[in-house]
């Protein structure tokens, strides 16, 4: 048990620091940037919530330490403050709206990246020297060389307006309510079809390069020979002998990358207006509403070590070795 | 300098000859580039033209030229890409081989630092340190580097671990070498593969990251860089008024910066890896006898096709001998 104890003491430190960051990032940072956000909402906010957001960004003049407390205090109530983007609306509502689009999106991209990545992986590595293995990699090396943003730029162009195919944003029709009706779910799908692509284009490469090498490197193991000679069929050995012991390490990748897909994946839903967490970012970053951009990067900090936790506890499930180990 | 071979082999193998090529011929062009072109940032025509004859590339929402932004534009993305590159990689070897080399509780504390900048996801960080910081080319490569020195020092971390018992770690510690002496003279060169092939996939990250950010509009909006193109291009409606040509071609020439490098960086692997050496060579000596080499492994087929018992290529077998644990 000492693999995943370790793991979570990780994910806590992990959180500790993205907390501390968010604490003193405002309250540090040079050429005071927040006082020019209070000078521009000057007159258009009332007193109190001046008052509020002062607060929140650390303008309260209390000492640093009774700040943090403060601070702690109101997350644990789950308050990250007022938006001021949408005013008065609290942040958490406003970033409620977003994280199921976002969780959707990115969560149903990288599992069809992962899959499909991996078993090209498996298939090349095990027909080296291919017309396959030629072509794939360095096909998905140029794709994965385009920024995630763009590839979705492109693919809206061509299939949304040029073909007609897909709907150009959103996720779903403005004709739609949400619901669990069959017409819903399907133009759900509809809607994440491009965005999906463009990230599942851009990321795909990777697994596949990461399980052909990790697959090389189990071939080169005795215990296949073995396999092999007792007269198991290749399908056999490839996929129960070699692949199986081949996932291992490119499962451990996969925690690492979930980050690196939600941040791509934040850039895709701009270029399609699809209402998640990105599409929030940009209107918090326009806006310089402070308090949303801050309270985005706690919950998208959060998902990803969530995220990273599950995934542990799936590696020892699936690996015996980090149960046993004293 | 017999451990610095494979700086030749780079050159022989054609992946990595023509990812540098490549390089070379894009990093020429953004120098003398500018020189050659008109004014991007002045509105010189009518806006979003498609390309045509005076204006290649077409003009932009501006009204400004597409093909000056996209050649202008490839100066500053590369200067920040490269130089961060160079700034991680110097971090992380730091890291990455001062907690490797001593070991105990130092080795506990930079390994949990370093975990933690793994999994806190890298650009929703980098999206608030800029809002926060200045912008400026400055800010850029400090927020780049302060998110990107993680991988790096794992990696070296992990090479580290595979040398300090050797031999010649040994013998310098008997000799009683100082610290630094051993780190930067014994260690860090026996990873010169390893640090060059860092450091590209750290360019290539720290391409992407800049382009992403300055897309949000954090960065330094009056300066002409790709991803300020692709804001600009964003934000006049480009895809709208299906102005393909306004982002096409800065898209196109990050992914031909990303490809050479990468391109570089599979020539290298197959270069510095042995076992994918020992598979080349088995490949060419099969064809070369007009057998197909399509087996997971030429030591495992079911067909016996020649009798392997005595490997004649005496590189395969050197190759294969020397440091087996490049993945480490």
């Amino acid at each position: 048990m000492s693999y995943i104890l370790k793991r979570f003491v990780l994910y806590f430190l992990a959180f500790c620091v993205s907390l501390i960051l968010n604490f003193l990032l405002p309250r540090l940072m040079p050429g005071d940037p927040v006082g020019t956000m209070f000078a521009r909402f000057k007159g258009r906010l009332s007193p109190e919530a001046m008052d509020a957001l002062k607060q929140s960004l650390g303008f309260s003049g209390d000492s640093l330490l009774d700040q943090f407390w403060a601070y702690l205090h109101s997350l644990s109530q789950g308050d990250l403050g007022l938006s001021v983007a949408y005013f008065p609306t609290p942040v958490t509502e406003v970033i409620a709206t977003g994280l199921w689009w976002t969780l959707w999106l990115a969560g149903l991209s990288v599992l069809i990246s992962f899959i499909i990545g991996t078993s090209l992986g498996i298939l090349i590595a095990w027909r080296r020297g291919s017309w396959l293995d030629q072509s794939l990699p360095p096909l998905f090396a140029f794709l994965g060389a385009f920024p995630y943003f763009w590839l979705a730029m492109l693919l809206l162009w061509v299939f949304g307006f040029q073909l007609d195919w897909f709907p150009l944003r959103h996720a779903y029709g403005d004709d739609l309510e949400p619901s669990w009706s069959w017409l819903f779910i399907s133009d759900m799908f509809r809607h994440a079809a491009l965005p999906a692509l463009s990230i599942i284009l851009a990321t795909l490469g990777g697994w596949m390069l990461s399980m052909r090498n990790t697959m090389i490197t189990v071939l080169g193991e005795d215990y296949i020979s073995l396999a092999q000679a007792k007269g198991l069929s290749s399908k056999q050995v490839m996929l129960r002998y070699a692949a199986r012991n081949a996932i291992l390490p490119n499962l451990t990748a996969f925690g690492m990358a979930i980050g690196f897909v939600v941040s791509g994946s934040l850039l895709t839903e701009i270029v399609f207006s699809y209402p998640g967490q990105g599409y929030l970012l940009v209107q918090a970053v326009r806006a310089q509403d402070y308090p949303l951009m801050q309270g985005l990067f706690l919950t998208i900090t959060t998902s990803v070590l969530c995220a990273n936790c599950l995934l542990d506890l799936l590696y020892v499930l699936l690996d015996p070795r980090t149960r046993s180990s004293s | 300098m017999k451990h610095l071979k494979w700086l030749s082999a780079i050159l022989d193998n054609p992946k990595s000859k023509y990812g540098l090529i490549l390089i070379a011929l894009l990093v020429l062009f953004a120098c003398i580039g500018p020189f050659l072109v008109v004014d991007p940032t002045q509105s010189l025509a009518r806006p979003h033209q498609a390309p045509n004859l005076s204006h290649f590339f077409g003009t932009t929402g501006q009204g400004q030229d597409v093909l000056a932004q996209t050649i202008v534009g490839a100066g500053p993305t590369l200067f920040i890409g490269f130089t961060v590159g160079i700034l991680v990689t110097l971090i992380g070897a730091l890291v990455g081989v001062l907690a490797g080399y001593l070991g105990g509780l130092i080795d506990e504390l930079l390994t949990a630092l370093i975990n933690v900048f793994l999994v806190i996801p890298g650009l929703p960080l980098a999206i608030i340190l800029a809002a926060y910081l200045p912008t400026g080319m400055l800010s850029m490569i400090l927020i780049l580097t302060f998110t990107g020195w993680a991988w790096t020092a794992r990696v070296i971390r992990a090479q580290t671990l595979s040398l300090r018992d050797k031999d010649f770690i040994k013998s310098a510690q008997v000799i009683g070498e100082p610290l630094w002496r051993i780190l930067i003279i014994e260690l860090l060169p026996h990873m010169a593969s390893l640090l060059l092939s860092t450091f590209i996939g750290t360019t290539i990250y720290a391409i992407g990251a800049q382009v992403g950010l300055e897309f949000l509009g954090l960065g330094d909006m009056g300066s002409v860089t790709w991803g300020t193109n692709l804001y600009w291009a964003a934000n006049d409606q480009a895809l709208l008024t299906r102005a393909w040509w306004t982002y096409v071609p800065t898209g196109l020439s990050i992914a031909l910066v990303g490809f050479a490098l990468a391109l570089i960086n599979f020539g290298l692997d197959e270069v510095t890896n042995p076992r994918l050496t020992v598979d080349r060579i088995w490949r060419h000596r099969l064809q070369a006898m007009g057998y197909t080499f399509s087996r997971a492994s030429v030591y495992i087929g079911q067909k016996q096709v020649h009798d392997f018992s005595q490997p004649s290529s005496p590189q395969a077998l050197e190759s294969a001998e020397k440091g087996g644990n490049d993945e480490a």
